[in-house]
């Protein structure tokens, strides 16, 4: 009786909120729509000269790459004290961007919350691509990158095993198992639609492409069980990833003993920070996609609106993280790190900390409204000025902790130069490249998910 | 008479007709060197063919028939891999410091101080640790030239047997030296105008004035040297004299006068220091107190101080008000050990700097004798040789009237040193023949007519005296890489002995000074252990009994009333670390930071805030790129004076005289090769030769520009976090561990309870356990460490550009931090290298373990095993950790190869790197001890920084070695570790400063 007192109530309050998906779909017009994208419509000028922009900033990136390893990370600004700069800051940055995948996939998954399905295939890719531009910069700003490998436990002729106690080889593990748990996660996911556009493909080329990657999906209950089996398995093994790749990232920082790194209070306001700038940027893609490609029945006004509060109530976290940062260095005692939070505050790079204040607090605030977590255009209004703001935290974090430490005789500044915003710049162009490489060729929306939101996919089941 | 002249050959010799004897002498006739005649087109293809075909058949030749053979039996003495150790001394400004030299394989590498002698006992400055580099300076010139293109040495002998054959008696010759502090080269000199009387010789140098020997003549019966015995005074005066740093003896002195307060210091022995001086330097920075005064107005306090001691001679005057406290409590602590009760005579010295006129020496020489100190710790001797010949204005103006036809420029610079309004240029331009010698091919040498490459030091024979006469004999590490000749080869052509080695000379000039004092004739038992000692016993100067002349204020122009002077005061200062300009093509000491202002690569033109304020100066801030650490941000003056200008960026320096403008000497060369070309401005354009040490009426007007420059240490505050502690002796007396308190932290552990999680000991120490103890009241920022340092573990010299972005590469750096009113702070210095620490930040961090901990305690970096993420160094609180950001270390040039320390790899780009306590000397000398199977005793480990030091601030050694002298500096009270709150226990800890004030100055 319980249940179906709690079932009524739950579908009572479903149909008071705006619905899942736009009226008037059935499992038909939901395929044709979403299959569409990938395979028979023409690809437009606009993609072209979006794709076009995206790779010739790629072509920027090969090129600061080339010079970088010809001359040496002396091109970019960092010096001593600050041996970290814009490498590390995008690392963390773009890391970040790619928690929302696995939260959005996983853990909203496990919660049921069934509002993710129009939204989990998109922000999954978003991470997997996210991650790979993360991944570029902890190589890259290597002084010898070649010797990258040294990092990763294998048996060698130097009988030498990285030096465990580094959080920097923590970071190597945490980084990689997020990578490939992200990757199976999403291609398993994607392996029915795979099977949906081989089938519905024109092309020869496109049956056999789609074909493959579908791995001889035939819709049979027995694969439905297994798929369901390993997509829940996946979604366990990813949940916890969530919490801890960001985690460990914060270690390369907390376990240091450098003031304004030091603090325990690191690990959770990394995750928090994490998830406010991945569901900034997975706003930052869908709605400028929602409003080109027509989503709008799939990916509504519901969606938006959750995912602004999920940024505002993440946003409140990260300011109770800044609050707790603050409020430790004065109750420490410690002048070292009391001084580390005056210079935030009022030294050469105050206008950094303000500005990352105004974006990441005083901003986010807007979300209260119901008016502005209702507009599209304000919506990715707040979630740009998040991105912008969870750049400059971790330009904050790194550069402003390094550049005045212990010895006042070792004061120094940094400024990025114009290889490190290039490889910066490059690195977003890698990002939206691949970002329109899948919206071109793959189901942006998981076709057979939102098949299962139809009114008609709701199977009433008979109590014995 | 030489005996060989009673034979002969032919007729022709007996007749020994002039043409004869020039052929005879002429060691290369003219012809033999050069090619026969022009290529025409029809030789140069015939030779062509014959190459060609004589190359192709080269294929075919055998191995050469000529037997080579490896050692059979081991030269004596060379044992591969061992370096060896040659007494040698390195002249500068007319004065030596003896060196012992190490050959690696026969390549000069390092050099050393010779503990044998006086000045050095051991130490050495920056420019010796320096010179090595310049030996191998590949720009050096490397040909002799005659307009400017290469002609043989043999030409220029020729050349000059002509000249002397046309005059006879050397009407018109003239030779330029330097300070002569060769007894050859005086020898020779002294032959010469006895041969030739109507040569004159003149004398010009920056880097020493003949202010005190001036004075000396002028108030004494006789021209004298002096110098100081600093172990016996109590109470030093400096008058603009920055004995510790600079200066003939500053070695010795900086010794001698640290003996008195450092290590374990008895308070009743420290010594104390006033000094009055205009621009801030190493020595000011270690006076109980210090008066900053415009360098005109010392003259005047000097008098006001014999006024006040009452010296007689000296009408009576009223003291400045501006300094008459500070003047009466100097001049009664100079007489009265407490109230009431007099001090012994003979125990205070009063020193006047070079910088200053002859006025000033005389009043410290006057005031000297008042005070009981002459013989004591005023010691005044016989100079042996002449050191000065005429002035360069003498010549500037023998010049202008033709009166010259050849001029001989040795080792001198004089295009580029001299005061403009002497015009030397356009005087050379007049001399028919002008020869230059000089290592490089610098703004001189392009005006001569001839220039031939000198020899390196360390590639020729010489000899040189100490500051107390104390002869060594130069001897030569490596024969000259560029066939460079030296002064006593060029004067023995003009002499008629073309082609006498200078080997013979300096042979020839000791075998005389031999004969004519020892009675037992075995020279060469004498001349070998001159060689091997490196000093020649019993040639320190005679000692000269003076008597102040009863007139001597009036000799000495002290008579009159002082005269005022007004407007902004302008001082040429040396360049701390490229001296008059001839070290501007030497990389190591372009970057090595200046004392008090950090800059490297550029000069300025140095004020007081005050001063900058009332002239309108922004005052310096800092880039964004390097910041604090490289950046520094100048506005741009130009400077007017004596009707000459140059740019010149500002650098405000707390602690300097107000209305008193200080400008480095030796920068903005225009042929000083890639290195110092373009570097700074030059400050010689406002000297004048009436002036030359310090002027008025300089305006500085405002350009509107700003420039960068690369200063390593912009933030020179210690924000109240207790890094270098320090107290007056009272303060000592009372709590001896004082130190211990001043930290805003307890210290974590003393090194004594070690806070740690884990169980003591996890892995029992046993060896030596290496450590290091800093004093800092005795370092003097002289910077030999450093240098020493960066020559010792081949550091590379980065550039200015890389310096601005703070990615100096220096392992050991000397921090310096004010204390107290901007107008006349305390000055503090700590030296800091990598601490070593027992639980080192860097270690943990780093993911693939290139920084680890050896069982002796050092914090060992792999540098094979670094792949550059720079964790160490974020993590390294002390941030004394280097990256190699750009392939910084010269791979590629061959002489630099021969200069690098084989025991020491020579980086590649993107490893870490900082102070390893010189492991490659740790590892020998425990093998060493280990061959001889004994453990390593206390001293047999000298890190390259603590043989440098002068006044012996650093002592390394095995802390668990009870005896050992660092175990005992380690138990001082006033040991304690730089940020030990943290609990990286660091090896190398510091002993705190104690100053020594006078009471009565008290909350001066």
């Amino acid at each position: 009786m319980a249940t179906e007192v709690h079932r009524e109530v739950h579908e009572q309050r479903e149909s008071a909120r705006p619905p899942l998906i736009g009226p008037g779909h059935n499992f038909a017009t939901v395929t044709d729509k979403i299959s569409a994208l990938a395979l028979s419509r023409p690809t437009s000028r606009r993609w072209w000269l979006g794709f076009g922009f995206s790779f010739a900033l790629v072509m920027l990136l090969l090129l600061a790459i080339s010079h970088l390893l010809v001359r040496g990370v002396g091109i970019w600004g960092i010096n001593v004290p600050v041996a970290w700069g814009f490498a590390i800051v995008n690392f963390v940055w773009w890391i970040g961007i790619g928690h929302a995948g696995t939260l959005i996939s996983a853990i909203l998954l496990l919660l049921h919350q069934q509002w993710r399905t129009s939204i989990n295939r998109f922000a999954e890719a978003m991470t997997l691509f996210a991650v790979a531009c993360a991944g570029l910069f902890p190589l890259l700003h290597m002084g010898r990158p070649w010797y990258g490998y040294w990092l990763v436990p294998y048996p060698n002729t130097m009988q030498l095993w990285p030096q465990f106690r580094s959080p920097l080889v923590w970071d190597v593990f945490a980084v990689t198992t997020y990578l490939l748990v992200s990757l199976m996660f999403w291609y398993v996911g994607l392996v029915p639609d795979m099977a949906t556009l081989r089938d519905r493909s024109t092309h020869r080329m496109g049956r056999i492409v789609y074909g493959v990657l579908a791995m001889g999906w035939r819709g049979s209950a027995r694969h439905w069980q297994r798929y369901e089996a390993a997509y829940t398995l996946l979604a366990g093994l990813a949940a916890p990833l969530v919490v801890s790749v960001h985690t460990v990232v914060s270690f390369d920082f907390a376990v240091a003993i450098l003031p304004g790194w030091h603090s325990t209070v690191f690990p959770p306001y990394f995750v928090a920070g994490a998830i406010f700038s991945g569901f900034a940027m997975v706003l930052t893609l869908v709605i400028p996609i929602r409003a080109l490609y027509g989503l709008h029945d799939f990916i509504t006004a519901r969606h938006l609106q959750n995912m602004g509060k999920i940024l505002l109530a993440t946003g409140l976290m990260v300011a109770y993280g800044y609050l707790m940062e603050a409020f430790a260095a004065v109750y420490s005692g410690n002048p070292y790190e009391r001084y580390v939070q005056v210079n935030r505050m009022i030294g050469p790079y105050a206008l950094m900390y303000w500005a990352l204040i105004a974006c990441n607090i005083v901003t986010p605030q807007l979300l209260w409204f119901r008016a502005v977590r209702a507009s599209p255009v304000a919506l990715f209004g707040v979630a740009m000025v998040v991105n912008v703001g969870m750049w400059l935290e971790r330009y904050v974090i790194v550069v402003v902790s390094l550049h005045r430490d212990y010895l006042p005789s070792s004061w120094g500044m940094y400024s990025g130069t114009i290889w490190d915003w290039a490889t910066f710049l490059g690195t977003i162009g890698l990002f939206l490249s691949l970002v329109f490489l899948f919206i071109r060729f793959m189901p942006v929306i998981s076709i057979f998910e939102m098949r299962t939101l139809l009114p008609e996919a709701k199977v009433k089941e008979e109590l014995p | 008479m030489n005996p060989r002249t009673h034979l002969w050959r032919g007729l022709e010799e007996l007749a020994n007709s002039p043409e004869l004897r020039a052929r005879i002498e002429n060691e290369f006739p003219e012809g033999t060197l050069e090619s026969p005649d022009p290529l025409t087109r029809r030789q140069f293809l015939t030779l062509l063919g014959a190459s060609l075909g004589l190359a192709g058949l080269s294929g075919c030749t055998r191995p050469p028939p000529e037997l080579i053979l490896p050692y059979v039996r081991q030269p004596e003495g060379r044992v591969p891999g061992k370096s060896l150790y040659y007494a040698t001394a390195m002249p500068l400004a007319g004065h030596a410091i003896g060196l012992l030299a190490e050959s690696y394989e026969g390549r000069p590498i390092k050099v050393e101080g010779n503990p044998a002698h006086p000045d050095s006992r051991g130490a050495t400055d920056a420019f010796a640790q320096a010179s090595v580099l310049t030996l191998y300076d590949p720009q050096r010139s490397q040909t002799t030239l005659f307009s400017g293109r290469p002609r043989s040495f043999g030409d220029l002998t020729h050349q000059l047997s002509e000249v002397v054959r046309r005059h006879p008696r050397g009407q018109g010759l003239s030779i330029l030296t330097e300070t002569v502090g060769s007894p050859s080269l005086a020898g020779q000199l002294r032959v010469l105008r006895e041969r030739l009387p109507d040569t004159r010789w003149y004398s010009h140098d920056p880097g020493a004035t003949r202010s005190a020997v001036d004075a000396s003549r002028s108030i004494f019966d006789a021209a004298v040297g002096t110098h100081y015995d600093l172990t016996r005074a109590d109470v030093v005066l400096a008058l603009d004299a920055g004995f510790l740093c600079s200066g003939p003896g500053h070695l010795r002195y900086a010794h001698d006068f640290m003996q008195r307060r450092k290590g374990a210091l008895a308070p009743e022995k420290m010594n104390r220091l006033y000094v009055v001086e205009p621009m801030p330097t190493g020595t000011g920075t270690r006076a109980d107190h210090r008066l900053p005064l415009r360098a005109r107005d010392v003259v005047r306090f000097a008098r006001d101080l014999a006024g006040a001691l009452g010296v007689a001679g000296l009408s009576a005057s009223a003291p400045d008000v501006a300094y008459a406290r500070w003047l009466t409590a100097l001049a009664d602590d100079l007489r009265f050990v407490a109230l009431g009760k007099a001090r012994v005579p003979g125990t205070t010295l009063v020193i006047a700097g070079d910088r200053q006129p002859p006025e000033v020496h005389a009043l410290a020489q006057a005031i000297n004798y008042k005070l009981g100190n002459f013989g004591t710790t005023v010691l005044h001797t016989t100079p042996a040789e002449e050191a000065h010949g005429a002035s360069l204005a003498e010549l500037a103006q023998d010049m202008h009237a033709g009166k010259v036809s050849t001029l001989l420029v040795l080792e001198s610079n004089p295009v580029y040193t001299a005061p403009p309004d002497l015009e030397v240029a356009a005087g050379m331009r007049k001399v028919p023949l002008c020869i230059h010698l000089g290592l490089y091919r610098d703004e001189t040498a392009d005006l001569c007519h001839w220039h031939v490459p000198a020899a390196h030091y360390l590639e020729s024979w010489g000899d040189a005296r100490a500051y107390e006469g104390t002869a060594s004999v130069i001897q030569p590490l490596i024969a000259p890489l560029y066939g460079g000749k030296t002064s006593l080869e060029l004067l023995a052509a003009l002499l008629g002995q073309a082609g006498r080695s200078a080997y013979d000379v300096v042979r020839d000039t000791w075998r005389d000074a031999y004969g004519r004092r020892a009675s037992t004739p075995d020279f060469e038992a004498f001349w070998r252990s001159a060689l091997h000692d490196g000093v020649v016993e019993g040639t320190a100067f005679s000692r000269a009994e003076v008597q102040l002349r009863k007139d001597w204020a009036k000799r000495a122009g002290l008579d009159g009333k002082p005269t005022a002077a007004d407007g902004t005061e302008i001082v040429f200062r040396l360049d701390p670390t490229i001296f008059d300009g001839r070290f501007a093509g030497n990389g190591w000491l372009q970057e090595l930071p200046k004392p008090m202002t950090k800059l490297t690569w550029d000069n300025a033109a140095m004020m007081s805030p005050a001063t900058a304020q009332t002239l309108g100066m922004r005052p310096n801030t800092f880039g964004d790129r390097g910041g604090e650490h490289g950046e520094g941000i100048a506005e741009v003056v130009e400077l007017h004076h004596a009707g000459r200008r140059v740019q010149a960026p500002v650098w405000i320096v707390p602690g300097h005289a107000d209305g008193s403008i200080t400008v480095h000497l030796g920068y903005g060369r225009t042929r000083a090769g890639d290195v110092g070309t373009g570097a700074g401005f030059d400050a010689y354009q406002l000297q004048t030769s009436a002036a030359p040490l310090f002027g008025t009426g300089v305006e500085a007007r405002r350009t509107g520009q700003t420039m960068t420059l690369a200063c390593t240490q912009f933030h020179q505050m210690m924000e109240n976090r207790g890094l270098v502690r320090s107290a007056d002796v009272a303060t000592y007396q009372k709590h001896p561990d004082f130190a211990q308190k001043q930290g805003h932290m307890p210290a974590a552990n003393h090194g004594r309870h070690p806070l740690t999680l884990y169980p003591a000991s996890d892995h029992p120490q046993q060896g030596p356990q290496w450590g290091m103890v800093i004093d800092m009241n005795a370092c003097v920022a002289c910077g030999a460490c450093v240098t020493a340092c960066q020559a010792e573990n081949n550091i590379p010299v980065v550039g200015k550009a890389e310096v601005t972005r703070g990615r100096e590469m220096h392992w050991l750096r000397i921090d310096h931090y004010y204390e107290g009113e901007p107008a006349n702070p305390t000055s503090h210095l700590q030296p800091v290298m990598c601490m070593h620490c027992e639980s080192a930040p860097c270690e943990l961090v780093c993911p693939v373990e290139a920084t680890s901990h050896s069982p002796d305690g050092l914090n060992e970096m792999t540098y094979n095993r670094c792949v550059g993420t720079r964790y160490c160094s974020n993590n390294c609180p002390y941030k004394v950790r280097r990256f190699n950001f750009f392939q910084y270390a010269d791979w590629a040039t061959a002489s630099l190869k021969m200069m690098h320390n084989p025991h020491v790899t020579v980086r590649s780009r993107g490893v870490m790197e900082k102070c390893t306590y010189c492991v490659q000397r740790i590892r020998e000398a425990e093998i060493d001890a280990n061959n001889q199977r004994r453990p390593p005793r206390d001293g047999d480990v000298v890190t390259a920084c603590q043989a440098a030091c002068p006044s012996q601030a650093i002592v390394f050694g095995d802390i668990h070695d009870q005896t050992s002298r660092v175990a005992k500096l380690k138990a001082d009270p006033r040991n304690y570790g730089l940020l030990e709150e943290l609990n990286t226990r660091p090896r190398t800890t510091y002993l705190a400063e104690v100053r020594n004030p006078n009471p009565r100055l008290e909350g001066r």
